[in-house]
């Protein structure tokens, strides 16, 4: 694969758990934020997801990777509850979250973003983000329509702590925008600060990089790790772009034909015969992508 | 600054309704010599009110909330049968004599119908939250269709019912269909008498400035609910389900919570204007109720502008009071009506009439009119096409134009959705 791999942005040293995952050497002894055990779900006898197991550190950066069609978007549904799965457990804070909704997986501290962009279009930037903080941030109905004192505390509130998220990506001066007039490089952007503003434990971040340019993935990069930083949250990304993946990612995992192929740090994967066959194809089976 | 471009934009809406309000006082009092109002007209002023709050009220659904209702008219009845109930049983529960020696209410005429508005809105409200349970799980043109079937159960429902208040007490009876009429004993006052609707023996029908008052005051309410509902926490929930569903629950949103909350309000605000029309009746049957009012509330709507609820209030009004001034046409009315809904439908979507009354410096509500119209794109022709087709089959109203444009609607979104898809450029996973 190519060398630009091998330029990293983060420096972390990967240990194995006594289950079957490796996690930042500083999560160790930390409760992990997302453990799955076996999970996997049918569609009509197809099995998209199969045996789907996986530790993250409440710390870390993860990488989800994978040709196309092996699965990964339907794992991100699987932990946010969009489909139930029809084995196994998803764990969150250690938490089982069986039978749980889509609703309850947020408030227990799990956000995402979607690959085909699904902002609330037709509200402002400022707008979307207030509905993440809808639940952190909260006041009656009969509150906001008899304007209580309660509701105007709460709206000021809910104002600047928006434009405080805002500006982790330097949005703050696009408040008023409607939200589907934004570039498409910035509806990322706020898809993210509006998963952010329901206060996570993990992000999970479905092709971040997906439509944007070189240096806007870079710039991307460093705002992972710094909302990791700042936030202390664990991140788990589904990504093509190989930089990206390469190069903040501490744990990486291969998904093809919805199992898991391989598991490691990012130098393990990159020299891993099987990732390559996923990828590339081995030499005796012509045209099999 | 948006809450300030929302403030000022309500705040009109709001003073368009006031001044249209002390215009009409004006013309209604007799001190004033200038303006002058005729006697049809007066006698419309408060079914306007009503409506004006029913197309709100199911704008909040439709263009809010996003969901299609077509059983309106059902919360409407509801609130009108147990409005005119409520108020014959106030004035018969709570009686005095007076110095005359009569047995009058206690009650003035208007508390009995702010009470009695209340109950229509409660019980409304009740309805909304048992069929919300069920239908609301449906999405677009099923809970549309679930929504059309209650209308006609509740009428088919009330179409049955008799009721009599008797002193304090209330009889109710719901006689198989076949059997004859019950009765009630000798005291007993029949206020719902089966197929043959309310009798409000309780207030006057002739023209009451009180009760405009009433009317007006419910108007105002009315807005100031649905403007603050949509400027708070709950409205933008509400609003962000209806842009995107498994983004709104991705974000931590109770779905259900806020759909019933949508649709409760709106039924509570339909059975509190249904009351007012009621009680401003000498009858209303359950006949008066059926899915064609429901229709005609959400073409008011569809007119003003989805989502618009200044647009809403100014279509109720045109709406309400162009049938009366058409009188004059006679026979050929109706047609006249139909015919002024296709060239408002065509012309609010028309780029060179809209450059036109851009250039005229037109103020902005009209454009809100034809919002809603815009939106659903250039498919929208189509539709007023049909309706054409609708007029020349001697079928009166703008219903099939309604009817098709629901239709194109569902298309114009999905080509709406194709285009984000495109733009997205990538073969989507499995969502």
């Amino acid at each position: 694969m190519s060398q630009n791999m091998k330029k990293r942005l983060l420096d972390t040293k990967m240990v194995p758990v006594p289950s079957i995952s490796i996690v930042p050497e500083r999560d160790v002894n930390k409760r992990p934020v997302l453990e799955t055990r076996h999970l996997g779900i049918e569609f009509g006898g197809l099995k998209a997801v199969e045996d789907f197991n996986i530790t993250v550190g409440p710390t870390e950066i993860c990488g989800l990777i994978g040709p196309n069609g092996a699965g990964k978007t339907t794992v991100f549904n699987l932990l946010t509850k969009v489909y139930q799965p029809t084995t196994g457990t998803v764990l969150i804070n250690g938490k089982d979250t069986s039978g749980m909704t889509t609703e309850q997986a947020n408030r227990m501290g799990i956000a995402r973003t979607f690959q085909n962009i699904r902002l609330f279009s037709n509200m402002s930037v400022e707008d979307n983000v207030r509905i993440g903080l809808h639940n952190q941030i909260p006041y009656s109905m009969l509150s906001g329509i008899l304007r209580l004192p309660s509701y105007w505390k709460a709206e000021k509130k809910q104002h600047e702590k928006a434009l405080e998220l805002l500006s982790i990506f330097g949005m703050q001066d696009m408040a008023d925008v409607k939200a589907g007039s934004l570039p498409y490089g910035a509806q990322r952007r706020l898809e993210i600060v509006r998963a952010l503003a329901t206060n996570p434990s993990l992000l999970l971040l479905d092709e971040p990089a997906a439509g944007m340019n070189p240096h806007e993935t870079e710039e991307l990069m460093r705002n992972i790790i710094k909302i990791r930083d700042d936030f202390q949250i664990a991140v788990m990304l589904i990504e093509h772009d190989m930089n990206l993946v390469m190069g903040i990612c501490e744990g990486i995992c291969v998904l093809n034909y919805g199992r898991i192929i391989a598991k490691g740090t990012p130098e393990e994967i990159q020299q891993n015969p099987v990732v390559i066959e996923a990828y590339l194809g081995s030499q005796n089976k012509e045209g099999d992508k | 600054m948006k809450i300030n471009k929302n403030l000022r934009s309500n705040l009109i809406t709001y003073g368009i309704v006031i001044i249209a309000f002390i215009f009409c006082q004006l013309a209604i009092s007799p001190d004033v010599k200038g303006i002058t109002i005729s006697r049809v007209m007066r006698n419309q002023l408060v079914p306007v009110c009503a409506y004006i709050v029913l197309a709100v009220s199911l704008n909040l659904t439709v263009g809010i909330s996003g969901e299609l209702s077509l059983g309106h008219a059902g919360f409407m009845s509801v609130g009108a049968f147990t409005g005119v109930v409520s108020a014959s049983w106030l004035a018969s529960a709570f009686t005095m004599v007076n110095e005359a020696g009569k047995t009058v209410p206690v009650m003035s005429n208007t508390l009995m119908l702010i009470l009695s508005m209340i109950i229509g809105g409660v019980f409304a409200g009740l309805a909304a939250v048992l069929i919300g349970i069920p239908a609301l799980r449906l999405r677009g043109d099923y809970l549309a269709i679930v929504l059309l079937a209650f209308g006609e159960i509740i009428r088919n429902l009330l179409n049955c019912v008799y009721v009599a208040v008797d002193g304090a007490a209330i009889k109710l009876a719901l006689p198989l269909a076949g059997s004859s009429a019950p009765t009630f004993g000798q005291t007993a006052k029949v206020v719902i008498d089966g197929a043959k609707g309310t009798k409000n023996s309780v207030m006057s029908v002739a023209f009451n400035n009180e009760r405009f008052i009433v009317a007006f005051v419910l108007v105002m309410v009315t807005l100031i609910v649905i403007f603050n509902l949509i400027n708070s926490r709950s409205g933008r929930a509400i609003m962000a389900i209806r842009d995107n569903r498994i983004a709104a629950e991705s974000t931590g949103l109770n779905v259900m919570k806020y759909k019933m909350m949508a649709f409760v309000t709106s039924a509570v605000l339909a059975g509190m204007a249904g009351a007012l029309y009621g009680l401003n009746m000498r009858t209303v049957t359950a006949v008066d109720f059926d899915y064609n009012m429901s229709i005609e509330i959400l073409l008011i709507v569809v007119l003003g502008g989805i989502g618009s609820i200044r647009g809403s209030v100014i279509a109720a009004v045109l709406l309400k009071l162009l049938p009366e001034q058409l009188r004059f046409l006679q026979d050929y009315r109706m047609l006249v009506y139909a015919l002024v809904l296709i060239i408002v439908m065509l012309a609010t979507n028309s780029p060179l009439l809209k450059n036109l009354l851009g250039w005229l410096g037109s103020i902005k509500s009209i454009a809100d009119f034809g919002k809603g119209v815009v939106n659903g794109g250039k498919k929208v022709r189509g539709g007023a096409l049909r309706g054409a087709a609708a007029v020349v089959g001697g079928l009166a109203g703008g219903v099939g134009g309604v009817a098709s444009w629901l239709e194109k609607r569902q298309h114009a979104l999905e080509a709406k959705a194709d285009g984000v898809k495109k733009i997205d450029g990538k073969a989507g996973d499995a969502e």
